[in-house]
């Protein structure tokens, strides 16, 4: 079983959501997001979604453009990505990494060497925000001989003549942005969330994590009653980016903010 | 080079160019870029839809240009006879409105009521401001903080057209950037908002559909090569950024074989420095929307270009134009920023004619190899654009003193 199958099959028996964090790796530098990465699992979350820097991230907001900035600067690169993960399964083998970006630099260093790389260093999964099913076909065949997830995003306007389309390929879960729009901006209310997930689940037996706009434990432990999982991301680097800049450590920081999140998801249904 | 029936086939039904083109956008925009594809498909095969076009670009952006044959300019370089096609007389002063007229007849079909665009130079942004003016829509014109300060004069004419210019900060604040940002605007307004792709790049079906609306231009020069010569021309000059103009002249000829065709990057400062050669000096990867040749580093992290020219300071190039370099249909060169130049103020000179400096770098190629051509060799250059908005940054080039008027 997968390391996603086990842990979705763990939530399910204690009957509660998945927290989902997001960090991007070298933001602000490499020790740092290192420190945060090691510290997660303990803080609460659940899955761990790791941010690979990229110059040009379309679908994001400033938060995590910024961070994406920082972590090219203080030397992001994606082997060291894969580095730091293989550092982090040093400690833990079982809560679930899932590396999020954007396509190029998978492209530039070649879909099968990347994939067999990610397998070795310790990674589960994989969400490319500019790779839709209809260009996905290039990379799907050394996600699964790697045994990788790759992770579709549905949205709003993933109507149900198009839902199916991406569910088809789709493994590990499913991502549902819960907003046209791009990160740490608006949210979404909690019934159009309730009704996104209720159609999606009719297409998919998969779990369903929500993103996107969910900035609060009282967010997330609603979102947590609705979906199998709620994902925090540009809060996490926010709080990491302001804590830095008071001359706090930042690890810590978003750390603390993660274990606030982590109690309002686990007390969700209580 | 390879051989093909024909060059002007593609895309294929998934918008790719053989390996390049195609569709790499978030999710929250298939649906929307879906619906585009269907909507040009009917329009394209509309008579009142085509005939509605042609209407205006006759009435309103003064359709047919002349295709007109620089004698002066034929005699500096001692060889091909030279003929300029004069998009520089479009209405807005360049070929961009061709674009954009297509564009927002589609977007009107479509019912959208708010246009975006991303714009470099300042060209597109002012030819998207004026059609918007014109059916009284909103416009929202994207531009890099960078550029909005170079190119001062078309920021305050998309204003004076009731558009608005937001200043774009993030990443180099040019062009590239620009796009990030209109791309996150439009993944935000999903419902009312059409985003109006200024060149031939993008996800599909921007690329086949920016290239339609530009193919006025090969289709006027191959009616008007034969009145003038009763032939077809022996080759074609023009500038590459994105590469709109150079398409649109090119492919009406691609699959006449006599016809050499030349696309003309900038090459800045020089390849081993900076510059937005992205053929040349670049490799396949995918950047807003399409697979196509890039300026990246070795980890896939996309470089800053470079150019003289606002409007060629981008890092990538249109897909079509990747595929008909790796297949060897179209030869792909570059000049850099002091040959543009110097083509600027030779052909401002000898013409009186000022060109846009993106239109110089086609200049300054056919100035290098004109000369070397049969004296009955007939040369069309594309004059994309004119000048006017560059002299600011030729004077600052040429070191000149404006007498503190600019």
């Amino acid at each position: 079983m997968s390391r996603l199958a086990a842990r979705f099959a763990k939530l399910a028996a204690e009957n509660r959501a998945a927290l989902v964090t997001y960090s991007m790796a070298f933001d602000p530098d490499r020790a740092a997001s290192q420190e945060l990465l090691n510290g997660l699992p303990a803080a609460g979350a659940d899955i761990i979604e790791f941010g690979m820097p990229f110059t040009d991230p379309m679908a994001d907001g400033p938060a995590i453009q910024y961070a994406a900035q920082r972590s090219l600067a203080a030397g992001g690169t994606l082997k060291g990505v894969l580095e730091m993960i293989a550092a982090f399964r040093q400690g833990d083998s079982e809560t679930p990494i899932i590396l999020m970006g954007y396509y190029n630099p998978i492209y530039s260093c070649g879909v099968e060497k990347f994939c067999a790389d990610a397998a070795t260093a310790g990674v589960d999964g994989l969400i490319l925000v500019d790779l839709p099913p209809e260009e996905a076909g290039e990379l799907l065949p050394s996600c699964r001989a790697n045994d990788i997830d790759f992770i579709f995003l549905t949205t709003p306007t993933s109507d149900d003549a198009r839902l199916p389309v991406i569910v088809s390929n789709a493994s590990g879960f499913v991502y549902y942005v819960s907003i046209a729009g791009i990160t740490g901006t608006a949210s979404a209310s909690a019934s159009a969330i309730g009704d996104a997930v209720t159609r999606i689940k009719r297409h998919t037996t998969l779990s369903v994590c929500v993103g996107f706009g969910i900035k609060t434990p009282e967010q997330a432990a609603e979102v947590a009653r609705l979906a199998d999982g709620a994902v925090v991301g540009s809060a996490i680097v926010a709080a990491a980016a302001e804590a830095k800049e008071r001359g706090e450590n930042p690890a810590q920081a978003a750390l603390a903010l993660v274990r606030e999140l982590a109690a309002g998801v686990r007390g969700a249904r209580g | 080079m390879t051989s093909l029936n024909t060059y002007r086939a593609g895309p294929d039904e998934r918008g790719h160019f053989g390996i390049f083109g195609g569709r790499f956008v978030a999710e929250t925009l298939m649906p929307l870029i879906l619906s585009v594809e269907q909507a040009y498909q009917q329009a394209k095969d509309d008579p009142a839809f085509q005939a509605e076009l042609r209407t205006w670009l006759k009435q309103y952006v003064g359709r047919p240009n002349p295709l007109y044959f620089a004698a002066r300019l034929t005699e500096a370089f001692g060889g091909a006879k030279i003929y300029l096609k004069r998009e520089d007389l479009n209405h807005t002063g360049a070929h961009k409105i061709n674009n954009c007229m297509g564009q927002i007849l589609l977007a009107s079909r479509m019912g959208k009521k708010r246009i975006i665009a991303e714009t470099g130079a300042g060209q597109h942004g002012v030819a998207t401001a004026t059609v918007c003016a014109l059916l009284g829509l909103e416009c929202v014109i994207y531009m890099g903080a960078t550029d909005i300060e170079r190119q001062a004069p078309n920021v305050y004419r998309m204003k004076l057209l009731g558009a608005e210019v937001r200043p774009v900060t993030s990443g180099a604040a040019t062009l590239k950037d620009a796009m990030n940002d209109a791309l996150r605007d439009w993944v935000t307004n999903v419902d009312d908002t059409y985003y109006l792709i200024g060149t031939v790049a993008g996800p599909h079906p921007f690329p086949a559909m920016v290239r339609d609306f530009q193919c006025v231009i090969g289709e006027e020069v191959r009616a008007q090569m034969l009145e003038a010569e009763g032939r077809l021309p022996d080759s074609l000059v023009a500038c590459i950024g994105g590469g709109s103009n150079a398409m649109g002249l090119f492919h009406p000829f691609l699959d006449d074989s006599s016809v050499r065709i030349i696309g003309v990057e900038a090459g800045g400062h020089g390849l081993d420095k900076l510059h937005a050669a992205s053929l040349t000096g670049g490799r396949p990867g995918v950047l807003h929307g399409n697979r196509t040749y890039l300026l990246q580093d070795g980890d896939g992290q996309i470089q800053e270009a470079h150019s003289i020219s606002a409007g060629l300071d981008y890092p990538g190039i249109g897909p079509e134009h990747s595929w008909l370099h790796d297949i060897g249909r179209v030869e792909y060169v570059w000049v850099k920023d002091d040959e543009a130049l110097a083509a600027f103020q030779q052909c401002t000179r000898l013409e009186g004619i000022i060109p846009a400096l993106e239109s110089s770098h086609a200049l300054a190629h056919a100035a290098k190899i004109a000369g070397g051509l049969p004296k009955d060799h007939l040369m069309v250059l594309n004059m994309s654009g004119r000048g006017d908005k560059d002299v600011n940054t030729v004077a600052r080039a040429l070191g000149d003193d404006f007498g503190g008027s600019l």
